[in-house]
């Protein structure tokens, strides 16, 4: 089965981060990322930038209006996520338990919801 | 090749799996090893061949990637970085695994699954998908609880057999009888949920069964105890009837009014076989006892042609290895047959004026049923007014109101 691992952090810490911290995580990522290429788990993932970069947008009565930032303001923003295989939850727990950012925000993991090819 | 590593997955991922948790310790790291085993042997097969020993080639190729990621994950968390330590000081010519150990390991695997220090519900969540293999979200389905539940009752599991340090071993000859008792209580509850649905608007989940009964033959296989073969006889002679317990618009029917061609003449064979091995071994235990009054019930052609002399018989010798209020109410059902509804009133009466059973659903039908056979009427009408109050199961209750509309009529 699929599932999406969102990566919730605050992004204010990571814009304050020193130079070699933002590499050390960055290199925390690449290993992670490699591992579960390697374990065959991997299917997709990205980092997001910042919320400033959002436009969040609306269809009413055929109009689209537009506004910048996010939807909701969070303590925790989006900023990332993977798209995993894994045999079940407790398999995509247990790799979204090695996502670096588990240890200072939070990951949100859902199954995909998946349609029959028909 | 990919076909038959896709069969050996299949027949032996469990064996792995078991033998795997054993050398590393550690649940997760173990699926994340036998996930990294079958990955290299996707890759190696195909050019090498199949090695002479599969599951051992699976084994230490699983054991070996364990150690690789330990090394690179070693500042991620100290508790593993020490197992990678000692693992650092065993020579690779010791990390050969004997085939022989397998087997074990899979006993092993279950024991701890079914610890008394876990919760009940915690046992049967990690046997379905430790043992049966059966994932997250079959065992959540089954249970119709929300995969996340399910889940976090796996993760904390798994957490309290690490920092309780539960040792992953079968018990000592001393502990066994005990430890052997939450094994059968797991499968048997496991067999129950599927055969009996505790509440729903359907009656069985044959799924749930058949694992049951998959897990009393590995049971079994490893260790042939007396009241293991018990109770698989149990389990089969019961799921012999599945066919005719209900009619197909699902609606209950008894055993006295079942079709008995529709009962699984292979499955009773097996049953009354294994009974008969059990029996003959000097340690009569409850599931046996159990499973030799079904098989009485096999073993007639039809429902007045019961023996209910040797079943009763049976229950006496089960009331004194294991007593209990609802063996003595199966035991005044028996004894109405054999010497008529008033005997059996009597008996039932006494056990309701105990204070035992008052809220028991089936102490009060079976009550009713006597009335009814006796032509106490209105009596019997309240007693299945009782028992329709008590009933929880959609087929159950619709059951109990067509005896109830037939008496007023």
């Amino acid at each position: 089965m699929r599932y999406l691992c969102l990566i919730y952090e605050n992004e204010k810490s990571y814009a304050t981060m020193p130079k070699e911290q933002s590499d050390a995580v960055m290199a925390d990522y690449g290993a992670f990322t490699q591992g579960i290429k390697d374990s065959g788990h991997y299917v997709g993932g990205n980092a997001l930038q910042p919320t400033p970069a959002a436009t969040t947008l609306r269809v009413r009565n055929g109009k689209v209006s537009t506004t910048d930032g996010p939807f909701a303001e969070t303590k925790e923003q989006l900023g990332g996520y993977y798209l995993i295989n894994a045999k079940d939850l407790n398999d995509a727990i247990q790799v979204a338990s090695r996502i670096p950012s588990a240890k200072s925000g939070s990951i949100e993991v859902r199954p995909i919801q998946e349609f029959g090819d028909a | 090749m990919r076909e038959r590593i896709d069969e050996i997955y299949r027949a032996d991922s469990r064996r792995v799996l078991a033998t795997l948790i054993r050398l590393l310790g550690d649940f997760d790291l173990a699926e994340e090893a036998l996930h990294d085993a079958f990955m290299a042997a996707l890759e190696r097969w195909p050019n090498e061949g199949l090695p002479r020993n599969p599951r051992a080639w699976l084994v230490s190729a699983g054991r070996f990637k364990a150690i690789d990621r330990v090394r690179r994950r070693a500042n991620f968390d100290a508790a593993v970085s020490r197992f990678a330590e000692d693992k650092d000081r065993t020579t690779p010519a010791s990390l050969d695994v004997e085939d022989e150990d397998v087997p074990d390991d899979r006993l092993r695997l279950l024991f701890t699954c079914c610890h008394p220090a876990l919760s009940p519900d915690a046992q049967i969540a990690l046997t379905l998908r430790e043992v049966c293999g059966l994932t997250t979200e079959e065992v959540a389905h089954a249970f119709l609880t929300p995969p996340p539940t399910i889940a976090q009752r796996i993760v904390r599991a798994k957490a309290k057999i690490r920092d309780a340090r539960i040792p992953y071993e079968i018990p000592s000859r001393a502990d066994l009888p005990a430890r052997l008792d939450s094994v059968l209580h797991v499968t048997y509850l496991v067999f129950n949920e599927g055969y009996l649905a505790s509440s729903g608007s359907t009656l069985t989940r044959p799924d749930l069964s058949r694992e049951a009964v998959r897990l009393a033959r590995l049971t079994l296989e490893l260790l042939p105890d007396p009241e293991v073969m018990g109770l698989l006889a149990l389990m089969l002679l019961h799921e012999s009837r599945r066919a005719a317990r209900a009619t197909s618009e699902g609606e209950l029917i008894l055993l006295d009014d079942q079709d008995r061609c529709l009962w699984n003449r292979q499955q009773i064979a097996e049953g009354i076989a294994l009974v008969e091995r059990a029996l003959t071994s000097r340690r009569v235990g409850p599931y046996s006892l159990q499973a030799a009054i079904a098989a009485v019930h096999a073993e007639a052609p039809n429902a007045a042609a019961t023996d209910w002399r040797q079943i009763v018989a049976l229950y006496d010798v089960l009331l004194r290895v294991d007593p209990s209020p609802v063996i003595e109410l199966n035991r005044a059902a028996a004894v109405a047959m054999r010497d008529g509804a008033a005997a059996g009133l009597a008996l039932i009466d006494g056990l309701l004026e105990r204070g035992e059973l008052t809220t028991y659903l089936h102490a009060h039908s079976a009550r009713a049923d006597l009335l009814r056979r006796l032509g106490r009427v209105s009596e019997a009408i309240a007693a299945y007014e009782r028992a329709a109050r008590l009933a929880t199961q959609e087929p159950e209750r619709r059951f109990l109101a067509r005896r109830l509309s037939a008496l007023r009529t």
